[in-house]
């Protein structure tokens, strides 16, 4: 039986030839984190790491990977969501219905391990996923958010708790409230 | 196959009968009100102590609020919970929610009210029952406590679920007070006085989320990743042209593939491949010959179309939305016209998670694990299509993967349940392909739209002709909600007022008319519905006259909206935070627009730059929303921050095309959204000006495509009248 290394275990799967990587994923291993939203990588819902660079899933046949590889899928990002990208994501409220969110949160991660201080252009440029929400903004200040948390973390700081990276990264939003108009 | 599931089959009563552990509950639904095939599965699980429909409360404190309306990423789980929470003043981090069943909700006579998501409705309609529900459920948790200690309960006091007797200091909570509390008749809803606005404490606070963690960690379980045992997969394509009916398949090699197990025909209409896996039923599918009856409308085109509407921009069967004395006649005598001409393509919802359910038929009974935005269609949907009576039919609804109105619509229900009842006792997931979705959508109605101003010789408008042509949403879908033939939803946006869609405007000769022009092409509710395109043509066409009479926009507005202030109020909101009385950046142009839908106040500004060879730079909008009261401000932010990426996806790069009867677009490929870099910087200002709860989730949709046409034509002098704007150039 062939084998794939997902999530730091050798599983073994059964499936027919061409069978995509996501299909393998969803279907035979029970991951079903990875979405499938078009099937022609355009919109990255299926994102995953293999050897750490983020791939779509839905192209990627199953068999031309190597037992060898390495697969990260977004179970197995962090045991308890805790990778720095997922705490931002918290703090920030960064989902709104949520299914896009595992392909940008593997593409998130993949660059800010690539590019520990992405400008915007870096974000720009890497983070290609759809949302048809409009997640983008807080994606983007995720990103930078918990850039700057793994950079101060490198340097010996504690982990922020979720809430107070929540307050930090809330305030540059914009917000303003006051009353409208009269009648 | 992996025999892995992920669902709890049952996951209200399980949910809130569970937790409830050892501890006897003095308190049952009655057995006659539950759905006979629940009750033979919910073995000798104690019922949960529940004070009324909205509220459960664990002994261990625990708090499950009941949400009656579908979560699609618009906030509404949370938002709706904040307002049960605030008047029952329970510890919020102890609060979790769950979906009531359609058949529960059948059994116990609607007591949830509506079921229904769309029209940015969740908030708006049930605020008040929501927090009477909330509030009713305190009332009898304070009585407990006070017959507990033979005290009047008006000497009890709560905080954060924390009972306190005022003379005597004993305290108790919530959870050990509960299962008595369930026993008091809850006071009737006209008794209960819900608080001033000013004590409230969760109501207008930046809230987090309820369903964060599990959209980070991949463990959301959407309809597409349910796992049921023994569970088979199911693919299917109905006829691309709408209309059109199944003529005959060839399934003999497909029965031969590993893993299929049946070829299904629904009716004339589509089929399905059965398979063990999704990827195996889907690539079956792709290889089996199909021929179809393309019917009436295999011919028909967007060309076509395009000639009917143009044809009704000067028709005279038409249907009046607004009259204000003699627009025509002040046309006629004016001393300059100004026309022009709009229109507005169809589009595709394009949910991320494409549409799918799962359904378990027998003879007897029929289950449904559906992502829907009603709930109650669903069922009804299910219990039609299974031939059983909605009492032997059950939904058990999950988070849906988008919505945006298409997931409001059953067919992709009664679809499924028609391929399940050919698999008696089989679990069947049907998913469609991104294929599928596209060409099967409910789409956005397509519409024309002229023009006519009259203006006297100091160039103030004196009247207005607004003819729209095209299709109406009604008509197509809920036929029952026309009026003596015509469909008022129309003129969202152009109404003389009510709550829902009043114009912003005072002109003194007005006439707004419809012509109503139904292609073949299915509509649908697509989030914003007819303000989107009503706003783009009143709002451009406003920054025409503007132009054209060498008056600034904003200015002319503010004339024509002075007898309109809360409109009026969010325009200034965004000219003020905009900065309009000093110049954009070099460079950077404006275009503005103002609207009010779906109970709501919105306004828009848009910065942008167009270089020599056309390429279009959305800088920052800034944009204001008077929603009465704002309950969760940084959800809102994020619904208008959405609102942008939904409306100027649209404007930008989306239509959906038909040649030979069907759509052509089939992917994201030809049916491109708005990505990270397109995607402008947002500032958000709310304005609550109180006393009545406007809808967040649509209205501001219809204000992005208009402000930035007109920062367009300001960078540019190109006046785009038709989208998207992809099909145009905007090069100097």
């Amino acid at each position: 039986m062939p084998k794939l290394n997902v999530n730091g275990k050798t599983l073994e799967y059964q499936a027919d030839e061409g069978t995509p990587l996501l299909w393998v994923l969803r279907e035979q291993l029970g991951l079903t984190g990875t979405k499938y939203g078009c099937g022609i990588a355009q919109c990255g819902a299926c994102t995953v790491h293999v050897d750490g660079v983020p791939m779509r899933a839905c192209v990627m046949p199953a068999a031309a990977i190597k037992p060898t590889q390495k697969i990260t899928t977004i179970e197995g990002l962090s045991p308890d969501a805790s990778h720095p990208i997922q705490r931002a994501w918290q703090a920030l409220d960064v989902p709104q219905c949520g299914f896009c969110q595992s392909g940008m949160i593997m593409a998130a991660a993949a660059l800010v391990k690539a590019k520990p201080n992405p400008t915007d252009k870096d974000i720009d440029e890497a983070m290609t996923n759809i949302c048809r929400c409009g997640t983008y903004n807080r994606v983007r200040t995720a990103i930078h958010a918990a850039a700057r948390e793994m950079a101060a973390q490198k340097k010996g700081a504690k982990p922020k708790k979720v809430a107070a990276l929540g307050k930090e990264v809330l305030d540059i939003t914009h917000v303003e409230t006051k009353s409208g108009g009269a009648a | 196959m992996s025999a892995v599931t992920n669902v709890a089959r049952r996951r209200f009563v399980k949910s809130s009968a569970a937790a409830a552990g050892s501890l006897v509950i003095g308190f049952h639904v009655p057995a006659a009100l539950k759905p006979a095939f629940a009750q033979a599965n919910t073995t000798a699980a104690p019922v949960p102590p529940e004070l009324n429909a909205w509220v459960v409360i664990q002994p261990d404190d625990r708090v499950i609020v009941r949400i009656a309306r579908s979560e699609m990423g618009q906030g509404t789980l949370t938002g709706l919970a904040q307002m049960v929470c605030e008047e029952l003043e329970c510890d919020w981090s102890k609060v979790s929610t769950e979906y009531p069943t359609p058949g529960q909700q059948l059994a116990r006579r609607r007591v949830w009210g509506s079921f229904g998501t769309g029209g940015s409705r969740g908030i708006r309609e049930s605020q008040d029952y929501v927090r009477k529900g909330g509030a009713a459920a305190r009332i009898v948790l304070l009585q407990a406590a006070a017959d507990e200690w033979k005290v009047p309960v008006s000497e009890c006091t709560v905080e954060k679920g924390v009972i306190t007797h005022g003379p005597s200091k004993r305290r108790t909570t919530y959870g050990k007070v509960a299962a008595a509390a369930a026993k008091i008749p809850a006071p009737a809803g006209d008794t209960i006085k819900l608080k001033d606005p000013k004590d409230w404490k969760l109501i207008g606070k930046r809230i987090a989320r309820l369903d964060t963690i599990e959209k980070t960690n991949g463990k959301q379980v959407y309809g597409m990743d349910l796992k049921l045992p023994n569970m088979l997969h199911a693919a299917v394509k109905a006829c691309p042209v709408f209309g059109g009916k199944l003529k005959s398949y060839d399934e003999a090699e497909i029965l031969k593939r590993p893993g299929v197990k049946k070829v299904i025909r629904i009716d004339d209409t589509a089929v399905a491949v059965v398979a063990d896996t999704w990827w195996r039923a889907k690539t079956a599918l792709d290889a089996m010959k199909i021929e179809w009856d393309e019917g009436p409308n295999a011919k028909a085109s967007s060309e076509a179309f395009a000639k009917v509407l143009k044809a009704g921009l000067d028709a005279t069967d038409v249907n009046v939305g607004n009259r204000v004395g003699d627009a025509p006649a002040a046309i006629a005598s004016a001393a300059r016209k100004i026309e022009a001409v709009y229109s507005y393509p169809h589009q595709n919802h394009a949910c991320m998670e494409t549409m799918n359910a799962t359904v378990l038929w027998t003879p007897d009974k029929c289950e449904a694990w559906v992502p829907t935005q009603n709930g109650e269609a669903a069922h009804a949907a299910l219990a039609e299509a299974a031939g059983l009576p909605p009492a032997k039919c059950e939904v058990y609804k999950l988070h849906l993967g988008g919505g945006f109105g298409r997931r409001g619509k059953t067919d992709y229900v009664t679809q499924a349940t028609r391929i399940a009842r050919q698999m008696p006792g089989v679990p069947v997931k049907m998913v469609w392909s991104r294929e599928e979705d596209m060409a099967q959508g409910r789409f956005h109605p397509i519409t024309a739209c002229k023009l006519t101003a009259a203006l006297d010789d100091k160039g103030e408008i004196t009247g207005l002709h607004m003819r729209i042509a095209g299709q109406s949403i009604l008509a197509g879908l809920a036929p029952q909600r026309m009026v003596n033939g015509a469909d008022p939803v129309v003129f969202q946006g152009l109404n003389p007022s009510g709550p829902e869609t009043p114009i912003g405007y005072t002109f003194p000769n007005l006439l707004i008319d419809h012509a109503m022009r139904n292609p073949h092409v299915p509509p649908g509710f697509w989030r914003g519905v007819n303000l989107n395109q009503n706003a783009i043509y009143l709002e451009c066409f406003l920054d025409e006259v503007a132009h054209a009479t060498k008056q600034d926009p904003l200015a002319l507005r503010r004339k024509l909206m002075a007898k309109h202030p809360k409109h009026l109020a969010v325009l200034n909101a965004v000219a003020e935070r905009v900065g309009y009385d000093k110049p954009a950046p070099a460079g950077v142009f404006r275009g503005l627009a103002q609207t009010a839908g779906f109970g709501a106040y919105v306004a828009a500004c848009a910065e942008v730059s167009v270089s020599k060879d056309g390429v279009l730079k959305i800088h920052r909008i800034v944009a204001a929303t008077d929603c009465g009261n704002a309950v969760n401000p940084q959800q809102i932010e994020a619904q208008v921050e959405g609102s942008f990426v939904y409306g100027l996806a649209a404007a930008l790069y989306q239509e959906c095309t038909v040649k030979d009867g069907r759509i052509e677009q089939t992917n994201f490929g030809d049916y491109p959204c708005l990505k990270m870099a397109d995607m402008p910087k947002v500032e958000t200002v709310i304005l609550t000006s109180g006393g009545f709860w406007g809808g967040v989730g649509e209205p501001t949709i219809a204000v992005a495509a208009p402000a930035v046409l007109n920062a367009i034509f300001a960078a540019t002098g190109k006046r785009i009248r038709d989208l998207p704007l992809k099909n145009h150039s905007l090069k100097a």
